[in-house]
């Protein structure tokens, strides 16, 4: 095994498809026109050297070692910001340019401590390598001048030295060892785009600066690590190269965090973790990450992990540990038992978004073959079901139509119910990238969020909207482009059903659908509505991307339909730059809603009643197939009230944190005789369980995510699993007990049986994997290389089905005892439920969850910021600490949900979706006063999280 | 003129002189600009407040800042002197000039004395080489300085 090599070429790749001809050092070459001398010395093989050129950032030319000579011309141009010419002749190693590179290098190691022995880079040093490439034998300055090295010189305190900042948990900056390339501050600005590096002073003086001379963790620095990940010397360095050492090998793999689905490399030293780097093949990265990725790894190896197989008889008790058989063997008794007792269907499981996509195949198939009911649901349906519903009635696919790329094409952006730079930030920095190139963004938010204004954005509209009112919205939008005549009548006649469009106009026309009548409703100012909405219609490649704050809505499946309409109206599908987006929250929800978990729906979203499918699966299994739709998950909780249903296998989600009226999910829980939780930690629901099987990360398992574009990206095992099996083999150890002759050896055999199974994932498999690196679904005969854009020359279903939208106010509203709007969403360093994020240094990021409310709400309260405060719902109430902030509007109040003592989801009401039953989170109606401190119930949960975590014979662990 | 002012009344001030300006073109060195004019100095309170008004982060308002050595970072004296350190004026006996103020006024380069009444700083170069050694005082430019004339511009500036 080796390191992934990876080429530097030194500048980016040039797009031009004019081709252009030059000799360098007597080598032809072609290249695209546009391209720097110094790639095609590249591309041709020749190591020009250089320092401040990498190809993640443009061509600076600072450094100047990469000198070259060209005939015909004067001087010594550098090669990275000199592009090629028809005919060039160039020479990269002259007498000339040997020893200017020479003098060059003089002068930069003047200034630079000579510790290569003992520094963290050594090894991985192209400060070191270009001293070796140049022939540097002697330094003629010597090192006693002024410099920024020593902390005293001639006896005196040396003022230009600056100590090292360790303040961000992740890496260490040491300005002495700078030799201010500038390469991490480009990647500040030009890949991640927060802008958080400067570099201060001029001349001798100037060194890299995190924001106003402030140390990294109190600068704009949002930790992404691409500066890290930029710098050619140790002055940005890992602290875990620091502290372990350069890697020997690197396996590419894919991040168990967002929907993104970011490649990255693992470089390892034998079975340890030396560091995350993104990998810059990865077709949804590009070579990019966020600071979860790139860092929040060290949960993996957390002493919070459970690695043992743990069992009880009532959730009173503490856990005994016992062998994977007694596991194995009591669950399977417990389920058979239970089906005896209580009939077929009186068990079910959950599938996990986290797990890879044969996992998740699998407990579906143990659901549906081996418990013998369909009763198996995921964490999609408190998430994106929405979107499988909605853009499958309207475009025939429960999927996104672009691929990440695609924004680099687009014009004008609407953002709607989504935060990207805190929930998907590599995404977000894509994106930005291009509204810096000049593209329009339209933000659609009850939130001021980051994209609404920061360095080097601003969004042309930010229609701040009420929660809860996202249809009346996106309809106005429609009414206009329709009133106005703005639509793509030829996009419609040819690809969509002109008289369902004509009905649809219709409808979105009448003057109760118009932005002055929806204003009083929505709150957003009529001109605004109509100027946004005119900007989409006309201004080039119009793209939507949307989270849950568009899904997670009593009518989340009819925004869906509506954004999709918009797309169609006005021509906006079906090629670059356009389409409709939703940002997935998980890694794999695309993947675990393609792999059948919803119960309806076999593999492939093909319906349960449909008999050709199952007789695939039933011909393929052995099994006969119950035809019926199973329970969902808010219907199994309620059947367990009414005690029809007992028994629960839950893969790597934690409901009782994440679904939404807490107190209802703990009664469903506790109302059930057996509860099998597996997953890495005791989660909030294994409070409730009775059996718990340890869980693997991702790092331990072969498998394949499903990211946000439908892409399939594989992961790899770089570690043996510390709790023995990988999630897979679990679920198949439990199948054999259960009496079901599973025998797969190795995922890829999973995935073989998907692609027999599933038309959409026909070509897809392992080797086939390995040899294009990641696939866009569907991926069969028509699509071999996959479908980075789908409904390309017409829409899945056919043709485009315009859906009337009508707005529905939900049935949470404000009232004198809950006058305002609770809506929840994540921050940047936390992920979700927290579970993984808070066991990592993040914490210093986000170490609580905070109540952003708005100064004027505050003030009436007697509320400063700061205070603890009371918040209370119809369903419950719970305290955390005020954040006073005009980013939210008067009369709405935010908070994120990521710590289990801030029990948001207490808050949250069972209503829901009315077609797929995802939670309405985004509103809730509550009040808010001030408090002391923890409510009854989070001392109460307090105490029963304590009491039902104990194990054992083992000392009892601390939060 | 030095004006010192609470960090709050610093904000209000810098929001006023940045919505007045931020329609220019290139907007940031005049912002700078006037508000030097106007604190005599940079406050550094101020950065954010112009970063946030002009989609720029802290950081790159700090990078303009500390680039330009005329933006100050701290208030002066009253009057502030700046002497040419560069190549013409140190051939025509501009050493000897600055060593003699150094010694009138007690302070080093970079100081105000202890009167609040002159800052001395140096500078590269005024554009002023024919007439070298050259000084500016209060943004007036003064050619061909001795010991003498700098006697008097530090007898007025005290006066």
């Amino acid at each position: 095994m080796s390191l992934v090599p990876e080429i530097d070429f030194g500048t980016p790749a040039a797009r031009s498809e004019k081709m252009v001809t030059l000799t360098i050092d007597g080598n032809e070459i072609t290249v695209p026109e546009g391209t720097s001398i110094m790639r095609a010395s590249m591309e041709a093989g020749i190591k020009v050297p250089k320092l401040c050129a990498t190809d993640m950032v443009d061509a600076f030319g600072s450094c100047r070692l990469c000198l070259v000579e060209i005939e015909g011309r004067n001087g010594t141009p550098a090669s990275c910001t000199t592009p090629v010419a028809p005919g060039l002749v160039v020479h990269t190693q002259t007498s000339r340019l040997k020893s200017i590179r020479k003098g060059v290098m003089e002068l930069y190691i003047s200034d630079h401590p000579l510790d290569c022995l003992t520094c963290a880079a050594n090894g991985d040093c192209e400060l070191q390598d270009m001293a070796g490439a140049v022939g540097l034998r002697d330094v003629r300055y010597g090192y006693e001048g002024d410099n920024h090295v020593k902390a005293r010189s001639n006896g005196e305190t040396n003022a230009r030295w600056m100590p090292k900042d360790e303040s961000n948990p992740y890496f260490t900056y040491d300005p002495s060892k700078c030799i201010v390339c500038s390469r991490c501050v480009r990647a500040c600005e030009e890949v991640q785009g927060t802008f958080a590096l400067t570099i201060e002073g001029r001349g001798f003086d100037s060194r890299v600066s995190p924001g106003m001379h402030e140390h990294f963790l109190e600068s704009e620095c949002v930790s992404c690590g691409a500066c890290v990940q930029a710098c050619p010397t140790a002055t940005l360095t890992e602290k875990s190269v620091i502290e372990i050492g350069q890697p020997e090998h690197s396996v590419v793999t894919t991040c168990a965090y967002c929907g993104v689905g970011c490649s990255f490399k693992a470089e390892m030293r034998g079975e340890e973790l030396v560091r995350m780097v993104p990998w810059k093949d990865g077709q949804a990265n590009r070579g990019h990450s966020c600071v979860k990725g790139r860092f929040a790894y060290g949960y993996s190896t957390h002493r919070d992990r459970i690695l043992n197989p743990m069992i009880r008889e009532k959730i009173t008790d503490p856990w005994r540990e016992v062998t994977w058989e007694e596991a194995y063997a009591h669950t399977a008794a417990e389920f058979r038992r239970i089906q005896y007792q209580y009939g077929r269907d009186s068990i079910g499981g959950i599938t996990s978004s986290r797990c890879t996509n044969e996992e998740t195949y699998l407990v579906q198939k143990l659901i549906r073959a081996g418990f013998g009911n369909n009763n198996v649901d995921t964490c999609a349906r408190v998430c994106h079901s929405p979107t499988g519903y909605g853009l499958g009635q309207t475009f025939g696919t429960s999927a996104g139509t672009q691929n990440f790329d695609s924004v680099e094409h687009t014009d004008v952006v609407i953002v709607i119910g989504a935060n990207p730079t805190d929930g998907h930030p590599v995404f977000a920095s894509r994106l930005k990238k291009r509204l810096r190139q000049g593209a329009k963004l339209i933000v659609i938010d009850p939130r001021r969020i980051d994209l609404v204004s920061s360095p080097h954005v601003q969004a042309s509209y930010h229609l701040p909207l009420r929660p809860g009112t996202n249809v009346a919205v996106v309809t106005a939008l429609a009414h206009v482009i329709v009133t106005e005549g703005l639509y793509d009548e030829k996009f419609i006649r040819e690809r969509c059903d002109w008289s369902e469009f004509e009905d649809w106009a219709a409808f979105v026309a009448e003057p109760r659908h118009s932005p002055e009548e929806t204003e009083a409703l929505t709150g957003v100012p009529a001109e605004m509505l109509r100027a946004a909405a005119r900007l989409f219609a006309t201004g080039g490649n119009g793209s939507i991307y949307y989270g849950l704050g568009v899904t997670e809505h009593s009518q989340g499946s009819t925004t869906v339909m509506a954004i999709a309409n918009l797309a169609m109206a006005t021509g906006n599908i079906g090629r670059e730059g356009v389409g409709v987006n939703p940002l997935r929250g998980q890694n794999n929800v695309q993947g675990s809603c393609d792999m059948g978990s919803f119960p309806h729906e076999l593999p492939g979203y093909r319906h349960i009643s449909d008999d050709s499918t199952r007789e695939i699966f039933e011909k393929l299994w052995g099994v006969t197939l119950n035809d019926e739709p199973g329970l969902r998950i808010p219907n199994m909780l309620d059947a367990a009230v009414e005690g029809t249903f007992k028994g629960i296998y839950i893969q790597g989600e934690d409901i009782l944190q994440s679904d939404p009226d807490t107190k209802h999910v703990s009664a469903g829980l506790a109302a059930m005789e057996c509860v099998v939780v597996q997953d890495l930690f005791l989660n909030e629901t294994a409070n409730y369980a009775h059996v718990f099987l340890p869980g693997s990360t991702f790092l331990e398992k072969d498998g394949t995510f499903t990211n946000a574009e439908r892409r399939i990206n594989r992961v790899r095992r770089v570690m043996t699993p510390k709790n023995g099996y990988a999630d897979w083999e679990v679920t198949q150890n439990l199948a054999q007990a259960m009496g079901l002759g599973w025998n797969y050896s190795h995922p890829a055999e999973i995935m073989d049986e998907i692609a027999a199974t599933t038309p959409s994932f026909a070509l897809v498999s392992y080797d086939y994997l390995d040899k294009v690196g990641s696939v866009q679904w569907p991926c069969n005969e028509k699509h071999p290389l996959g479908s980075p854009i789908m409904h390309t020359d017409g829409f899945v279903r056919g043709r485009g089905k315009f859906i009337r939208t009508e707005y529905v106010a939900t049935d949470e509203k404000t009232g004198p005892r809950f006058p305002l709007l609770l809506t929840t969403g994540r921050i940047l360093s936390q992920y979700n439920v927290g579970a993984q994020t808070r066991r990592t240094d993040n914490v210093l990021w986000h170490e609580e969850d905070r109540l952003e409310m708005h100064p004027h709400d505050a003030e009436n309260r007697g509320i400063r910021d700061g205070d603890w405060v009371r918040l209370a719902s119809r369903a419950g109430e719970t305290t955390l600490r005020a954040l006073v902030t005009d980013r939210v509007s008067p009369g709405v109040v935010y908070t994120t949900f990521h710590h289990p003592m801030t029990q948001a989801n207490v808050i949250t009401t069972d209503f829901s979706d009315w077609a797929t039953n995802c939670p309405e989170y985004k509103v809730t109606a509550v009040q808010i006063s001030p408090s002391n401190g923890p409510s009854d119930w989070q001392v109460e949960y307090d105490e029963l999280s304590r009491q039902s975590r104990r194990i054992k014979g083992k000392l009892e662990a601390a939060e | 003129m030095n004006v010192h002012v609470t960090g709050s009344d610093v904000g209000a001030r810098t929001l006023a002189i940045v919505s007045e300006l931020k329609g220019l073109e290139g907007p940031l060195l005049p912002i700078l600009h006037e508000i030097q004019a106007e604190f005599g100095y940079v406050p550094q309170e101020s950065l954010p407040v112009i970063a946030r008004e002009l989609n720029l982060s802290r950081a790159e308002v700090h990078g303009v800042v500390t680039f330009y050595h005329d933006f100050r970072d701290h208030p002066t004296g009253r009057h502030v002197l700046k002497l040419c350190r560069a190549e013409a004026c140190q051939s025509m006996g501009g050493d000897a000039v600055a060593e003699s103020i150094k010694a009138l006024l007690g302070i080093d380069f970079h100081q105000t004395t202890l009167d609040g009444a002159v800052t001395l700083e140096p500078i590269y170069c005024l554009g002023l080489c024919s007439c070298a050694p050259a000084a500016m005082f209060d943004g007036e430019v003064h050619g061909r300085i001795d010991a003498d004339l700098a006697k008097d511009l530090i007898a007025e500036a005290r006066s």
